[in-house]
Parts: C-alpha cells; structure tokens; sequence
C-alpha cells in the first residue's frame, strides 16, 4: 500500500520517510535484534506450525505492532489444509520424502470437507503440490 | 539496564512537611533543549509563586548557570554540598530575577562519577522539604550522570525535538524509566513551515511513536537564542507566544487544565490545493 501510494505520488515528503525508518528502527530497538532473526524467527515459525496444519507460506505475515508500552507481534498463517483428526500425519519432524508427502495430498483430494479453509482454493492447491516435490529436490 | 526507582515518600507517617515535587528534565541525546528548557520552566513556575529550585546534574559540563545569567554568582556546587564541604544554603544560588528561584549548580572540574548516588537521593530529598519544585537538568547520555540526575525524581519531563535521533532516544530513555515517573512530553524546537511542507516530523507523528501525555511544544524560535546570550530566558517575559507556551507547560506541571501549547502547524484542504496547482487558485 505504502509502495503504490509512492509510485502514485513519485516521491514522499522526508518527514514520511523520517517517519517510516523511525518505526521500523524502534520495532528492531525493542525487539533488540537483528532484521535477519525476524526472518529466520518467521520461518521457524511457520516451519512448527506446518507439522500440523498445511500453510500458505507465500501469505504468511508478521507484523509488530506496539500498543502504550506492549509491543505485540501479530501473525496471519493462512491454513490451506487441516489433516483429518486420528488419519496419517504429515512427515512428523523427519525431513520431507516424497513417500512422506503422499498421505496428505491424498488425503486433501479425497475428503474435501476437511480442506475447507477461507484461502482453499485451485490456485492454492496448486501452489501446495508444487512446493512438496521442490523440497525434496533441494534435499537430495 | 536495571529498573530505576524513583523517590517517593517513603514515611507517610512521619511527614508533617509537605514535599515539594522533584522532576528530571531528561532527553537521552544531547543538544535538544534541556538546559533552556529547565531554565525556563523554572522561571515560569516561579513566575506563579511556587518556590524554585533548579539543580544542575550535568556534572563536568555545567551550563545551567549561565542559560540563566548566574554564572558570575556560583561559588559552591552540587559535589561540594555532597562532600559536606559546604552547606545546601550556602551552595544554593539566588536567581537575579526571581525571588522564588535557587540555583544549585554543577561541580564544572569534577566527573559524574564522583557523584555518590545515594547522596545525590538525600540532596534531593532535603530540597524538597523547602522548595515546591525541584527541577533537576539530566545530563546526555544513558550512564553514571544520568542514574545520578534521576536518583532522587519522582517525575520526569522529556524534551524531544522532531528529529529521528531525538525521538529514538527518548523511547529508549522513556523506556528506562518506565512508567513510574510518568514521564511527560515537551516537543522543542518545532519548525511549523517545515511540517506544513512535509520536511518536518510534527507533533502528531513525534507522538504516535513515543505515546506520552503532552505537556506542550515550543516553536523554534530566535529569541530563545537571544533570550539564552544574554542570560534572561525567555519565560521571565510576560508577552510573546513562545514565553505564553513555557508559563502555559508551568500551569500544566502545577495541575491546571490548560490545554498544551502548540505552534501552528495544521495544513487545511485548500492548503494542499493550492500547493497542488502551484499556489495558483482559481
């Protein structure tokens, strides 16, 4: 939003940018770490979260948001899918085989009802198929 | 950092003389106003009939003297009180143009860690059973001085100008003193043209960061520099916008509903649109 209404104006007035890199400068102060522990902290995130649900990681995001003194990190995770309960869970914590990701994607088809998700969709299912083989091609 | 607590009664019982209020004017970065801006809260609030005092903590680098034209009349400072050489009433500077006002100035020679805390928290204490305020000018920095300065306050006002640097350091001093002494805001140096062209932080987006009740702003004004040359701040004048906005924070601190000072700064619709067409309206 914030790029479009730049690209929208050509450049931004400085106190925008001062305004900008302050937040972004005190979320990382009070935070007391580095952006790039935000990220790994993101993926390992979503990396425990996918042992039990499936997620759309190309959607995940984490903001802060600092409320009087509180500093709060907020996460949307869309699910695409949810393993029907007591049935073959995904993969555990081994490294993903293509065997491993067989039951759910089975399972996905098969019992649509349980998919169900506000972001299930045909675009989304197809983004998920892909992302099983590339892992196991990065693996080997 | 460790929590810093501040001064409060601590014998209710045993207190027939009601203690004076004591508050830090603190920044974290240097060269935002805290001296001037002590200097003249002090007069304002002397200026009302409260009895003043102002103590500089700045040990090593003291200025406070001179901002108020007392530079000539300090003999003893703040270390010599603490060190028993001298007594408080002998340390204590009367101001030239308020009765109500006392200076205690810093020791210029000395460090801030000569300063024993401890003792530094009884001084304050002992100016607060004889004035109404004590206003103790915090030294830049996040260290020693600033421990010192903080020691015996129950209050703190912070002075931030709408500059990143300034703002990042008062989150990082407001956080340090946490809520216990409701640090309140005073946003120096303001320069309402450059808001208005965008080139500025303003009053609202300076708090949207720091969250913190506001006491008031003070524009950027030449005649604070004048004011400050010749050692008559600016406050002691009855007239002007910018002493109204310093005796207006003095109302504030003393529990009055006034609402804070501010300098123009809004922008209306017609502002942008005629910024947009060039100045050109039709």
């Amino acid at each position: 939003m914030i790029e479009w209404l730049k690209k929208m104006l050509g450049t931004q007035p400085s106190s925008n940018t001062a305004k900008e890199r302050l937040r972004l400068v005190l979320m990382t102060d009070h935070l007391a770490l580095a952006p790039e522990i935000i990220e790994n902290m993101k993926r390992d995130l979503v990396d425990v979260i996918s042992r039990y649900v499936e997620v759309d990681r190309q959607k995940v995001e984490i903001d802060f948001e600092r409320e009087d003194r509180a500093l709060a990190m907020m996460a949307s995770i869309p699910i695409i899918a949810v393993n029907r309960p007591g049935g073959g869970t995904p993969a555990d914590e081994a490294e993903p085989t293509p065997a491993a990701e067989a039951p759910p994607a089975a399972q996905a088809t098969a019992s649509p009802s349980v998919a169900a998700t506000p972001t299930a969709g045909d675009p989304a299912k197809r983004k998920r198929r892909k992302k099983p083989s590339a892992n196991p091609a990065t693996a080997h | 950092m460790h929590e810093l607590q501040p001064m409060h009664d601590e014998s209710p019982a045993a207190a027939p003389v009601k203690l004076g209020r004591a508050i830090v004017v603190t920044s974290g970065k240097g060269g935002v106003g805290k001296t001037t801006t002590t200097a003249n809260l002090g007069h304002a609030l002397a200026r009302r009939g409260a009895r003043v005092a102002l103590v500089d903590a700045d040990v090593g680098l003291r200025n406070l003297d001179i901002v108020l034209g007392l530079e000539s009349r300090v003999k003893y400072h703040v270390l010599d009180v603490l060190e028993e050489q001298v007594t408080l009433d002998e340390a204590l500077v009367p101001d030239k143009h308020s009765e109500h006002l006392m200076l205690l100035a810093a020791a210029q020679t000395r460090e801030k860690d000569d300063v024993d805390t401890d003792k530094m928290r009884a001084l304050i204490l002992q100016l607060r059973e004889r004035f109404d305020y004590v206003l103790i000018d915090c030294p830049a920095g996040i260290e020693m001085g600033f421990k010192n300065a903080v020691a015996g306050a129950e209050e703190a006002i912070v002075v931030c100008t709408p500059e990143v640097s300034a703002v990042r350091d008062v989150d990082r001093v407001v956080g340090l003193l946490g809520n216990k002494f409701k640090p309140q805001l005073v946003i120096n140096r303001l320069r309402p043209q450059l808001v208005k062209k965008g080139k500025m932080l303003s009053v609202e987006d300076v708090n949207a960061i720091l969250r913190l009740p506001l006491l008031g702003v003070i524009a950027d004004e030449p005649e604070i520099i004048v004011t400050t040359n010749k050692g008559e701040p600016l406050a002691l004048r009855e007239e002007g916008a910018t002493a109204g906005a310093y005796h207006a924070i003095a109302a504030r601190i003393a529990g009055e509903d006034v609402p804070a000072p501010t300098v123009e700064s809004k922008e209306s619709f017609f502002d942008k649109l005629g910024a947009f067409f060039g100045g050109r309206r039709p």
